[in-house]
């Protein structure tokens, strides 16, 4: 199954290598990985999206991630209400005569164009990795050029609704 | 004058010239601060070897000296420090250069790891301006140690030393103990290092707070479990030593009447003759033990970490159990045997509140009785030969003439086992042994270790002649400075423990564990100015080994053993502890 962790970590050399050598030593499949700075001074958050067997592997893992000591916090929000986002750059294969098509058709996504060529136009896309796998599926049979996505990040909403776990669909 | 006061009073010269001679106002350079940051620290010994990146700290400790064991290779070095830690309680200290002197470590700090041992190591490392150019003995130390520490530093800025220094010695004496590795880079050492302000830097970890008080309901819970158990069990672990639980635990099992077990590393936490205790458990332990495990209602595990050499299969392991488990890592509780009662704590924290509940003891008048018959029908045993001696009862002797209260330290493999089985320890924190890493080599430099923690206890460092020849050039260490240490050598020309499995896996196929030639162990010792003895025949054993053993000089057994003697009873890889190989029976 599919978790999603948040960590709050010091913000020092190091420190990425750290949580990620941990993963791999522990045999963590990691699907992907966000870093950035945190609203607090010194301090960054990740998020990872990682797959694990069952519950004893999850817990193994949070336990081990708060071990370290640069790691201040650990949080499982799988089963939270979060908002969660990830951004993804395509650049579609896209010939004047199809562009008005394709524009079109990736319009519902509200993706933008932030590029184009004489036969390619790039298109910058945000929302859940669900969504975005949809648009990229869309998008394939015209021809994929290059894809880069960012990784999602995630943190929980103000406002947690009882028993309503958003992300049943990673599951 | 007898070659332990020497070494006594050596050690004693030394620190009493290093003293007094802070240098509270006069700017220091990062040697002099991290020198002084050890004294500060309490550090008696360190435990090394000089090289290039190194220089400056040498040079600091040459004008103000700590007691320094200079090993013959950075193995030899950090192996003592463990055997200094283990039996001192106190975070072994090590300095070594960079390049290969750090990479010479790894086999040390990742040991210290898996059996939580409290070490600070301090390696040089090249100049902050050419790292990451492949300069001449540059290593990754960060990238590589990481795995294998609890927590590791570069030092960035001298500003930071003194800082990093108070943290490293905390991190690795707190909480779960472990290795702290501290690389230094040569400008950082020789920088001038000047405010006061920086120098009495705090410890700053926001990120570790270790839980050493138990929940109380869980102990309630505890407690109550115990209480209506009807065949309980004690497994204790090395975390009984870590937190110095050892009053505690014997008050436990005796108030409650509890048989308890011990893993290989928690040997020690009780009295080997406690007539509660069953011997050890696991894959060479005793078959009433494992059996007391597969058959027990409830397994009150003190600071073990269930490792697959204890449980064996998982599927079958304590299964009629409810499981209580006292760690100071949460992450132990769960990771291999899921259960019931968890209790993070610090032993000796947890026994206490565990005692304060004053319940009940529970019935276990018809356990006992039980466990009592298997021990007479299955005792330990090992079949006799005439002619050759047997490594059990080489053991034996040395257990008589020792009478049981020696340190006693192993490598691993067929004579770390017998060891344990048939040296039955009189006291707590005389045991060094390689538990979760299994190193070959160890035993020998952590008995010097563990000779400088203790002067006044007889060292004795039972190895195989495999492991013995992996650090044998610390011999110098026993010659330079008469540390009386004991060297015995189960000799039985063949690297025993692979050699059993080829026999009884691999259909006697001994595959390169079999070492006919080897070295003339005497003349290697007398080649150190050592003292040598050989026991080749069964009947000048005894005799020998009171004349080596009890003297006051470092001396080196060569003990001739048969070879094919092999390690029973044994439960086979794969199997439960209920299926043991090897058990005698009436």
């Amino acid at each position: 199954m599919k978790r999603v962790i948040t960590i709050t970590v010091i913000n020092q050399s190091g420190v990425l290598n750290r949580v990620t050598g941990l993963l791999m030593k522990r045999q963590f499949n990691i699907e992907s990985i966000t870093v950035g700075h945190s609203e607090q001074p010194g301090m960054s958050k990740m998020t990872f999206i990682v797959h694990v067997e069952d519950e004893r592997k999850i817990e193994q893992l949070v336990k081990q991630l708060q071990k370290q000591i640069d790691v201040i916090k650990v949080n499982d929000i799988t089963e939270k209400a979060i908002v969660m986002r990830e951004l993804a750059l395509v650049k579609v294969v896209s010939p004047p005569h199809a562009r008005s098509e394709i524009n079109s058709i990736v319009e519902p996504f509200r993706a933008t164009v932030i590029d184009s060529g004489k036969n390619v136009v790039t298109y910058q896309v945000t929302g859940a990795p669900e969504k975005i796998e949809a648009f990229i599926d869309l998008v394939k049979p015209y021809g994929i050029k290059e894809l880069a996505r960012t990784g999602a990040t995630a943190f929980t909403r103000e406002i947690q609704k009882v028993n309503s776990p958003q992300l049943s669909i990673l599951k | 004058m007898s070659a332990e006061v020497q070494t006594k009073q050596a050690v004693m010269e030394m620190a009493l010239e290093s003293k007094d001679k802070k240098q509270n106002n006069q700017p220091m350079d990062g040697s002099a601060v991290l020198i002084q940051g050890l004294k500060d620290q309490g550090v008696e010994v360190i435990f090394g070897y000089p090289g290039g990146a190194v220089l400056p700290i040498y040079d600091a400790l040459y004008k103000d000296p700590i007691p320094h064991v200079l090993a013959r290779h950075e193995q030899g070095a950090i192996h003592a420090a463990e055997g200094y830690a283990r039996v001192s309680g106190k975070p072994g200290v090590v300095i070594a250069t960079s390049g290969p002197g750090a990479t010479n470590l790894v086999t040390g700090i990742t040991d210290a790891m898996m059996d939580s041992l409290p070490l600070v190591v301090f390696t040089g490392q090249v100049a902050s301006t050419v790292i990451g150019t492949d300069a001449f003995q540059e290593a990754d130390v960060i990238g590589i140690t990481q795995p294998i520490t609890k927590h590791n530093y570069q030092v960035q800025d001298v500003a930071d030393l003194p800082r990093i220094i108070k943290e490293a010695f905390h991190i690795a004496s707190t909480g779960r103990r472990g290795p702290v590795v501290v690389d230094i880079p040569k400008n950082v050492a020789t920088e001038i290092f000047v405010t006061e302000e920086e120098r009495n830097a705090e410890v700053y970890l926001p990120g570790y707070q270790p839980t050493t008080t138990p929940n109380y309901l869980q102990i309630q819970k505890a407690a109550e479990a115990i209480r209506f158990a009807r065949k309980p069990l004690i497994l204790a672990g090395a975390g009984v030593l870590h937190g110095q639980a050892m009053e505690e635990l014997k008050t436990l099992v005796e108030t409650k009447r509890i048989p308890v077990t011990n893993t290989l590393l928690g040997l020690g936490g009780i009295a080997g003759d406690h007539e509660y205790f069953l011997g050890m458990a696991g894959m060479h332990g005793t078959y009433t033990a494992n059996m007391a495990i597969s058959e027990c209602d409830v397994l009150i595990n003190i600071g073990a970490r269930f490792d697959d050499r204890l449980t064996g299969n998982l599927e079958s392991f304590a299964p009629h159990a409810k499981i209580i488990h006292i760690d100071i890592d949460p992450a132990e509780i769960g990771k291999n045997v899921p259960t019931d009662i968890p209790i993070v704590a610090d032993s000796k924290e947890a026994l206490k509140a565990l005692l304060n509940q004053e319940f009940q003891a529970p019935d276990t008048e018809e356990w006992f009785g039980y466990l009592k018959d298997l021990q007479e029908e299955a005792p330990l045993w090992y079949n006799t030969d005439e002619h050759e001696v047997l490594p059990q009862e080489a053991i034996q002797m040395i257990h008589r003439i020792t009478e049981g209260d020696a340190i006693v330290t192993t490598d691993v493999g067929q004579h770390q086992m017998w060891a344990a089985q048939y040296y039955s320890l009189n006291n707590p924190d005389h045991w060094v042994t390689s538990g979760g890493l299994g190193t070959m080599g160890f035993g020998f430099p952590a008995a010097i270790g563990a000779q400088i923690a203790k002067p006044n206890e007889r060292v004795i460092a039972i190895v195989g002649d495999g492991g013995f020849q992996m650090t044998a050039q610390e011999l110098s260490l026993l010659q330079e400075m008469r540390i009386p240490v004991k060297v015995v050598i189960l000799n039985n020309g063949a690297l025993g423990m692979v050699r059993q499995w080829q026999e009884t896996f691999y259909d006697e196929r001994y595959s390169q564990s079999l070492i006919p030639v080897q070295p003339d162990f005497v003349k290697l010792a007398e080649a150190y100015d050592l003292k040598g003895y050989r026991i080749t025949k069964k009947e000048d054993a005894e005799q020998i080994f009171r004349e080596a053993l009890l003297s006051d000089e470092p001396v080196l057994i060569d003990c001739r053993v048969k070879m094919l003697e092999n390690v029973y009873p044994m439960v086979a890889p794969g199997k439960g502890l209920q299926d043991m190989i090897g058990v005698k029976s009436k």
